[in-house]
């Protein structure tokens, strides 16, 4: 194929790229945006697939086939719950292609066009270098991510004493060995610098608690673009830098708006250890544990519920954990047929990824509508009867507020204390994440149910009826 | 006799001198002119990435600003589906008539690219379908 008319076929496939991403922008158009991708990325491989220098075609219908297949299967099989960490994983599937592609691009440079071994030009190695690291660092630090996810590694922070040195340190010999690949088109550099790298994406998110996750996967979403980007640039392909670069602004966009949830910068997460950060504090901060606190029953619950006029429901990880969703929805629903309103109130970081709360009530059908952000529920809760609180701690943790001394001081909340009474569905009375104490545990209209997120549900269900 | 034969050989060989000289200097003239044109006209292919790239940066930041908070996880895993347009170059790596190392790097980054392409685009349309149907 003629390499003008394949540019002008890449261009079209970047334009559904972005129009996928703008079918997000509601509900109703989003169905649409994902076929757009689904057509972009098949013109994509088609237009390569017909480009001059690809004649043997064994490998690529082989790999497509293989994963194509691997990717169809995870995608029907995997549970909604597990979402954060399959995304992780395709993160990091995305950041050893992105190796691969560089690897490749040095082992024979006359296939792509950027020179002949042994004078691969000074751009081309810069640029390979830069997106082989991103790549190595996205691999293993979404390794990680999902690792913790999934529950294969501790969520605790792992902390050592001079850890952003040797941060620091890795960093800046990444940048060095890159800095000696370009003079002497080492492999042997090259390899260093990809195992430095390595590295470096293990140790970066190693020390990363579990529910600073929601920051970490959109960080390393927007790693894996900034990784394809470099590739592009390499590959001199334009196709590479649009999609790379959309994708890099949506995961930094995704971060800062995580962060802003948490009032934390996004150095101090990448820092890490947000649980230790607490441990120093409790120090000082933590309140007499022996304040009297209400439990109540599932039936008690039931009663307080069923005589409300207006109910907010507060889900966190918890209910996640507890695959509450259907069992929540069930409960609502039956509140709502005895003429109480029932609404969702989603924080930005409830959850282990972006928007996981909105999935999970999506999934157990819960009507679109009756499910709020933050800011346009948070007002509301002055003229509740209910706040149900559901597997959630530190996203309605007063000391947020007031305590300027606690970890997650100056964090939005909702606002759950306003509303007349506060029913916590915990399995136990620990802290949240974050090591702090919820003073809205002690207060006089919060009410405790101790247990199992799904089967309170199913016990307040049988209690109603 | 021979010396003035000498002086006129040597004027001769003067004025052949400077015809040479000018027609050396209207070469390199020339070749200034041309160096000249070569270095401006075709843009490096770098700059030419590098406006792409910064102009993309710019259409992305306001195209995920509009995406409504309750998609946030559809977008995450769609963007992640597209990331996987990686396999482009995977292609490329894995095509060539004669096969060798890097070609089976081609072929290990087409596998795990379309693990993505399929995995990353089937999920999103799961989650949506779930949002479509609790409208």
């Amino acid at each position: 194929m003629n390499p003008s008319f394949s540019s002008f076929l890449y261009l079209i496939s970047a334009v559904c790229f972005i129009m996928a991403l703008k079918g997000l922008s509601s509900a109703k158009t989003s169905r649409s945006g994902n076929l757009y991708g689904m057509i972009g990325m098949t013109i994509a491989i088609l237009t390569t697939m017909l480009i001059p220098s690809v004649a043997s075609y064994s490998y690529i219908l082989g790999g497509l086939t293989v994963g194509g297949a691997i990717g169809f299967v995870i995608a029907k099989r995997i549970k909604m719950t597990a979402l954060p960490q399959l995304v992780a994983g395709f993160h990091s599937f995305v950041g050893l292609a992105a190796v691969f592609v560089a690897a490749a691009a040095l082992l024979s440079p006359a296939t792509f066009g950027i020179g002949v071994e042994g004078a691969i030009k000074a751009s081309s190695l810069i640029e390979m270098g830069l997106g082989c690291a991103i790549g190595a660092i996205t691999f293993t630090g979404s390794l990680v991510a999902f690792g913790k996810l999934q529950g294969l590694i501790g969520g605790k922070p792992l902390l050592f004493k001079g850890q952003h040195q040797l941060n620091a340190v890795l960093g800046a010999l990444i940048f060095i060995l890159i800095a000696g690949f370009v003079g002497s088109e080492s492999h042997m550099l090259f390899w260093l610098m990809t195992l430095v790298a390595l590295a470096l994406g293990f140790l970066l998110i190693m020390p990363i608690g579990g529910a600073d996750m929601p920051v970490v996967v959109s960080m390393l979403n927007s790693y894996s673009g900034w990784a394809a980007a470099g590739i592009g640039f390499t590959l001199n392909n334009h196709l590479l830098i649009i999609t790379g670069a959309l994708v890099g602004a949506s995961g930094a966009i995704l971060s800062y708006i995580m962060c802003k949830g948490m009032n934390r910068s996004i150095i101090s997460v990448i820092l890490g250890g947000f649980g230790s950060e607490a441990a120093s504090n409790e120090g000082t901060s933590t309140q007499p544990d022996d304040r009297p606190v209400k439990v109540s029953s599932a039936e008690d619950a039931a009663f307080m519920l069923s005589n409300a006029r207006s109910v907010v429901i507060v889900p966190g990880y918890g209910m996640a954990v507890a695959q509450a969703q259907h069992a929540l929805r069930e409960m609502a629903d039956m509140l709502k047929k005895a003429g109480i309103k029932v609404r969702y109130a989603i924080h930005p970081v409830a959850g282990r990824m972006p928007g996981h709360m909105n999935v999970l009530l999506a999934e157990a059908n819960v009507p679109y509508d009756d499910v709020l952000e933050l800011e346009d529920i948070n007002s509301d809760f002055g003229s509740t009867d209910v706040a149900f609180v559901i597997g959630a701690n530190d996203i309605t943790n007063p000391a947020a507020k007031t305590d300027k001394t606690s970890p997650i001081y100056g964090m939005p909340i909702l606002d759950v204390e306003k509303a007349k009474t506060v029913l916590f569905i915990k399995r136990s009375l620990a802290s949240g994440y974050a090591g702090v104490d919820n003073d809205l545990f002690y207060r006089d209209n919060t009410f405790m149910v101790l247990g199992d997120a799904k089967k309170v549900c199913e016990e307040i269900i049988k209690s109603v009826d | 006799m021979e010396v003035s034969s000498l002086i006129e050989r040597i004027e001769k060989l003067k004025v052949a001198l400077a015809e040479i000289n000018n027609h050396a200097n209207k070469v390199e003239a020339s070749l200034r002119q041309m160096a000249q044109t070569t270095e401006v006209s075709p843009t490096d292919p770098f700059i030419m990435g590098l406006t792409v790239f910064v102009l993309a940066c710019f259409v992305g930041y306001y195209v995920v600003w509009k995406v409504t908070p309750a998609l946030h996880s559809p977008l995450m895993a769609v963007t992640n589906a597209i990331s996987s347009v990686i396999i482009v170059g995977a292609i490329v790596a894995a095509g060539p008539v004669e096969m060798g190392t890097s070609a089976i790097f081609g072929f290990l980054a087409v596998t795990l690219a379309s693990v993505n392409i399929f995995g990353g685009f089937m999920v999103t349309q799961r989650m949506l379908e779930m949002f479509a149907k609790s409208k």
